[in-house]
């Protein structure tokens, strides 16, 4: 009886001091998890998220203040991304994923106004004074800073249209099989 | 017919290929069931109604736990239990009871089969250990009286064999007179005899020569009677390209080899390996329980690997253990290895060496 | 031979016995398409011709709309290094240059030049036909070959030239002729060796000499043995060319499979068959190149397997490009509407969305398919049985594979071998489950190439931001220097106006003291 008592005890004692241990010694840097977070986001500090830039977003993610779904640009994607990296589980059902989208002028009510030009984070938009503006494909984000900006509604944001190159498979129907 | 304004709306995948070999799975466990079937019939022969009922209650029992399952998942029944996985089940546990067993013990393993060794792990594909095993093994543990209660052959027409209501008397109320008809099993037989101190060579003597296990008149359940009909069963799925001889060959030969050194050194103490082929469940086993090809490993080497662990450890439980047949356990045993044996097994990549990295490019031959 | 080597080859001999095992054996149905007389499509009134039918950049297009051009004018040039230059199929007008629906299961449309046909059939005044093509020098070849558009004709439609080229610089010795069809119904390669073996043989002769190789070796599966007859008979005058039938076995056409038929060797993963000195050509661009250097015509049509249960007279079709497929199904004639319509074989063909779709260069058949013979079926659960590990030509698990990326670990795929995937099909047209497994695979390895665009997007973005922001920084130092330096030239204007005005006062007064 005694035996047992003490050897349990022992047992007990030697696991618990080798778990302290290992969490000491095994103990993940918050800062390292910051910085994979980071990594993650679009980096464009769009502000959409109404965190201070993506640091900020990072760093709200990483104190669980902030829900994996706060990025509208890294869309479902970036949510599910998150989600894995920080071990959360997902709600989606908020997040509308209608596919990338990006940003387009629409030249005849463009006044050459400017003013989106100063709001884009990665100086996607190109125009000057009283010149049409027009967007490069290439650098839009698709964080639609610049809608709220123009004064005649002229930029809208529209889905990347899918091309043959960039076409992706579709997965098999999941789950029960079609049958069931 | 203008081929013009012609737009398809396909069934099946977007992707190739478009076309198919035509294996299914419903014919897999068809050919199975065909090739158990001479055993089995040879088994309904030698020990008349009692077991004829016993199978049916089993094989009902073990789809009617499907069935129950799938209805509880809200998935249309009727479709899985087409795929024939389930009636196999129920067929190779009922091969595997003692043929004049209470239908309780039938319709209770049947259930245990189906509904926890299977569905409850995600249903066809995903149980990691052989549904039939495991509801045997379950009733062996649970209930060791009327799992280990053998009965004589006593074939059907022969003086003193039920007929159709006795035998469902039999198998709905039990065995009336048991001592007259109550036998032992080879192996259950040895393993009484070594503990009670009598040597093997004075108890077996020639009673139980091979021959007639090979024939299968004797005691046992129905699927470790007839060796012959059931190798034959065996290479008759071989040959169909159902199961491949790895893991059977094997099997057997972790049987035999081991105990081929064991009688040599002892055969007092040890039974020949001749015996150990032929008696239990080591044929049907190493023919259609091993080969099961959700529990055991995809690779032909990981098959081998599998197969004779599957022996080796049927041996040892026969030898050491405390039940006189050793092939469930083993089985399960080897089941839980199996995705261990998948990890580390894994077929070469073409142009990359055993541990995945790119060949070497050789030198360029002119 | 090390210790660990000897072992993993004894494991090797444990898992496969002598020999690899990969493949299947598809009943092939060639026949009796094979058998039938070459026919040639009678020229359709307009002809889409696709800028894209090669792997690499499209072509850009170098005329205008209603431009007259005559058969094997240039229509498009070559753009970048892997891409091809595409020649007008027929004579007659450029009606639009515009889009259609590609030959793939999408149905995106991709960009096409529609060509009225004017019926005249005028070929464009060749310059570059070569009574010799031995004397030119090798890289001339190739830049013909380039200049005539040939790209592979066994269906990965690589630029021929580029090949070429590529064997010149990895100083190369085999070359190999793949006439292995592999896939079942098609016959188009079979139809054409046993048609045009001199041309085929003088067109392996061109590339010889183009590659600088010692000998050629045209491997030819032996359900084929018309076609290794008439090869054999063609190839005889020549000692460095060699015909070698090859056991009928899918997918033995695989450029790495047919070479390690021929030579025993393994290509390293990663690495090509020229690594090991053999270069690897279809036998229908040997006839391209001949076509090209002889008699200088550029790739402007193809012999296109026209075959399946709903076709009323199945065969071989010379077809223009940009020949819609409902043309030639026209003209071969439907028995009944099919369940699948197939560009290619039925391993690895395309499912095409509707008829009104282009024939390109790389389209070796047109297949419709009835419902009996695509068997299709709803997939079930895996039971791991194994059959596709077995039939896998590359030695991959792929019910290891379909369940991670089922559960969406794509990572977890590629780490058993994904990337290795051929695509073949083998798995699927085992798997008794009848699991779509080559959707699973195309599945991942789009996802795979989005995300890795999607990452190369997000660092792109990120560099943007982070200039900008450096900018923003910048202008406003500048601003702020700017103020600050006006501000000290305002103060020392001002200085020097006081000190001026000082001395002005300071001469007032004085002179008021001298007046």
């Amino acid at each position: 009886m005694l035996a047992a008592i003490l050897s349990l005890t022992v047992l007990g004692l030697t696991l618990g001091f080798g778990l302290g241990l290992a969490a000491k010694k095994f103990a993940v840097a918050t800062d390292a998890r910051l910085a994979e977070i980071e990594a993650l986001m679009p980096g464009t500090n769009c502000g959409q998220c109404g965190y201070p830039g993506c640091p900020g977003a990072a760093a709200a993610l990483a104190e669980g203040k902030a829900p994996a779904t706060l990025c509208p640009p890294g869309g479902r994607a970036l949510a599910q991304a998150l989600a894995a990296k920080l071990g959360l589980n997902l709600d989606l059902s908020g997040v509308a994923d209608e596919g990338p989208k990006i940003a387009a002028v629409a030249e005849e009510i463009c006044i050459g106004c400017c003013r989106c030009l100063k709001e884009c984070p990665t100086d996607a938009i190109v125009g000057a004074a009283k010149q049409i503006h027009s967007v490069m494909r290439e650098a839009c984000t698709g964080c639609a800073a610049c809608v709220d900006r123009c004064p005649t509604g002229a930029i809208t944001m529209d889905p990347v249209p899918a091309t043959l190159q960039h076409w992706v498979w579709p997965k098999p129907a999941q789950g029960a099989p079609a049958w069931a | 017919m203008n081929p013009e304004p012609l737009t398809l709306v396909p069934t099946g995948p977007l992707a190739s290929p478009h076309a198919h070999g035509g294996g299914r799975v419903t014919w897999v466990m068809a050919k199975v069931m065909l090739a158990l079937a001479p055993a089995t019939l040879y088994g309904f022969w030698l020990y008349g109604w009692p077991a004829v009922h016993l199978w049916t209650i089993t094989v009902a029992c073990a789809l009617l736990g499907e069935a129950f399952s799938l209805r509880l998942m809200q998935r249309r029944a009727m479709p899985v239990l087409l795929d024939g996985s389930a009636a196999l089940t129920g067929w190779l546990l009922a091969l595997s009871l003692p043929p004049w067993a209470p239908w309780w013990l039938g319709a209770a393993g049947g259930l245990f089969a189906t509904v926890i060794a299977k569905q409850i792990f995600g249903g066809l594909g995903q149980n990691l250990f052989n549904p039939a095993m495991v509801a045997r093994v379950a009733l062996l543990i649970s209930f060791p009286v009327p799992m280990t209660q053998w009965v004589g052959p006593l074939p059907l027409g022969s003086l003193g064999a039920p007929d159709f209501v006795q035998g469902l008397q039999i198998t709905l109320g039990g065995i009336p007179d048991l001592d007259a008809v109550a036998s032992a099993s080879l192996l259950g037989y040895a393993k009484t005899e070594l503990s009670r101190g009598v040597d093997l060579v004075a108890a077996l003597g020639g009673a139980q020569a091979p021959a007639l296990s090979f024939v299968g008149n004797r005691a046992g359940s129905l699927g470790e009677t007839s060796a012959l009909l059931i190798a034959a069963g065996g290479l008759a799925l071989i040959f169909l390209r159902v199961i491949s001889w790895h893991i059977p060959m094997a099997m057997l030969l972790g049987i035999a080899l081991p105990a081929l050194v064991a009688h040599a050194i002892d055969p007092a103490r040890h039974m020949a390996a001749s015996a150990h082929l032929l008696s239990g469940a080591a044929l049907l086993g190493a023919f259609f329980i091993a080969t099961d090809y959700v529990t055991s490993p995809n690779t032909r080497l990981g098959q081998m690997v599998f197969g004779a662990g599957c022996g080796l450890l049927t041996w040892v439980i026969r030898t050491w253990g405390g039940y006189p047949e050793g092939v469930a356990f083993a089985v399960l045993l080897m089941n839980a290895l199996t995705p261990a044996i998948d990890h580390v097994v894994r077929p070469r990549i073409y142009g990359r060496d055993r541990r995945g990295r790119p060949q070497e490019p050789p030198e360029a031959k002119p | 031979m090390g210790l660990m080597e000897k072992f993993h080859a004894f494991l090797d001999l444990l898992e496969h016995g002598s020999g690899r095992h990969w493949g299947v054996h598809p009943d092939d149905r060639k026949r009796p398409a094979a058998d039938a007389p070459l026919r040639g499509l009678p020229l359709p009134g307009r002809l889409y011709v696709p800028l894209q039918q090669h792997i690499g950049a499209a072509a850009r297009p170098i005329v205008l709309v209603g431009q007259k051009v005559l058969k094997g004018q240039l229509l498009a040039e070559a753009q970048g290094a892997t891409s091809a230059a595409i020649h007008a199929p027929t004579s007659g007008t450029i009606a639009a240059i515009g889009e259609i629906t590609a030959p793939h299961a999408s149905g995106l449309p991709f960009a096409a030049i529609t060509l009225a046909a004017d019926g005249a059939e005028r070929w464009i005044d060749s310059a570059t036909a070569a009574d010799d093509p031995f004397s030119l020098p090798p890289a001339e070849v190739a830049k013909r070959v380039a200049a005539a558009g040939v790209v592979g004709l066994g269906g990965a439609t690589f630029p021929s030239a580029l090949k070429l080229g590529l064997g010149l610089r990895a100083k190369i010795h085999t070359l190999i002729l793949n006439g292995g069809e592999c896939e079942p119904y098609l016959s188009c390669d079979d139809r054409l060796m046993r048609d045009y073996a001199l041309e085929i043989v003088d067109g392996i002769r061109i590339m010889l000499h183009a590659t600088g190789a010692q000998k050629a070796l045209i491997g030819i599966e032996d359900n084929k043995p018309e076609a290794i007859a008439t090869m054999t008979a063609a190839a005889r005058a020549f000692a460095e060319i060699e015909v070698r039938p090859v056991p009928a076995r899918y997918p033995m056409g695989s450029e790495k499979h047919l070479f390690s038929e021929l030579t025993g060797q393994e290509v390293p993963a990663d690495g090509r068959t020229t690594d090991l000195g053999a270069l690897v050509h279809n036998v229908g661009t040997a006839w391209a190149v001949h076509e090209a250097l002889r008699n200088g015509r550029p790739l402007v049509e193809r012999i296109v397997t026209v075959n399946g249960g709903a076709i009323a007279f199945p065969g071989n079709i010379r077809v223009p490009v940009g020949a819609l497929v409902g043309d030639v199904l026209a003209f071969a004639g439907l028995k009944e509407s099919p369940a699948r319509l197939v560009m290619g074989g039925p391993m690895m063909g395309s499912l095409l969305p509707h008829a009104r779709v282009p024939v390109v260069k790389g389209t070796s058949g047109i297949l419709a398919l009835t419902a009996a013979e695509a068997t299709m079926a709803d997939p079930g659960p895996c039971i791991r049985c194994g059959s596709c590990a077995r039939a896998c030509p590359v030695g991959l698990l792929p019910l290891e594979m379909s369940a991670r990326i089922a559960a969406g670990e794509l990572n977890g795929a590629v780490a058993f071998g994904l990337k290795d995937c051929l695509a073949c099909g083998c798995c699927a047209f085992v798997c008794p489950s009848r699991i779509p497994l080559v959707q699973y695979f195309n599945h991942a390895k789009g996802e795979l190439a989005a995300q890795g665009r999607a990452q190369l997007r997000n660092e792109a973005a990120r560099r943007l931001a982070a200039a900008r922001a450096e900018r923003i920084e910048r202008e406003a130092k500048e601003k702020a220097e700017a103020a600050a330096r006006r501000k000290a030239e305002r103060a020392a204007q001002k200085a020097a106006e006081k000190v001026a005005a000082e001395a002005a006062a300071a001469a007032g007064a004085a002179s008021e003291v001298e007046s």
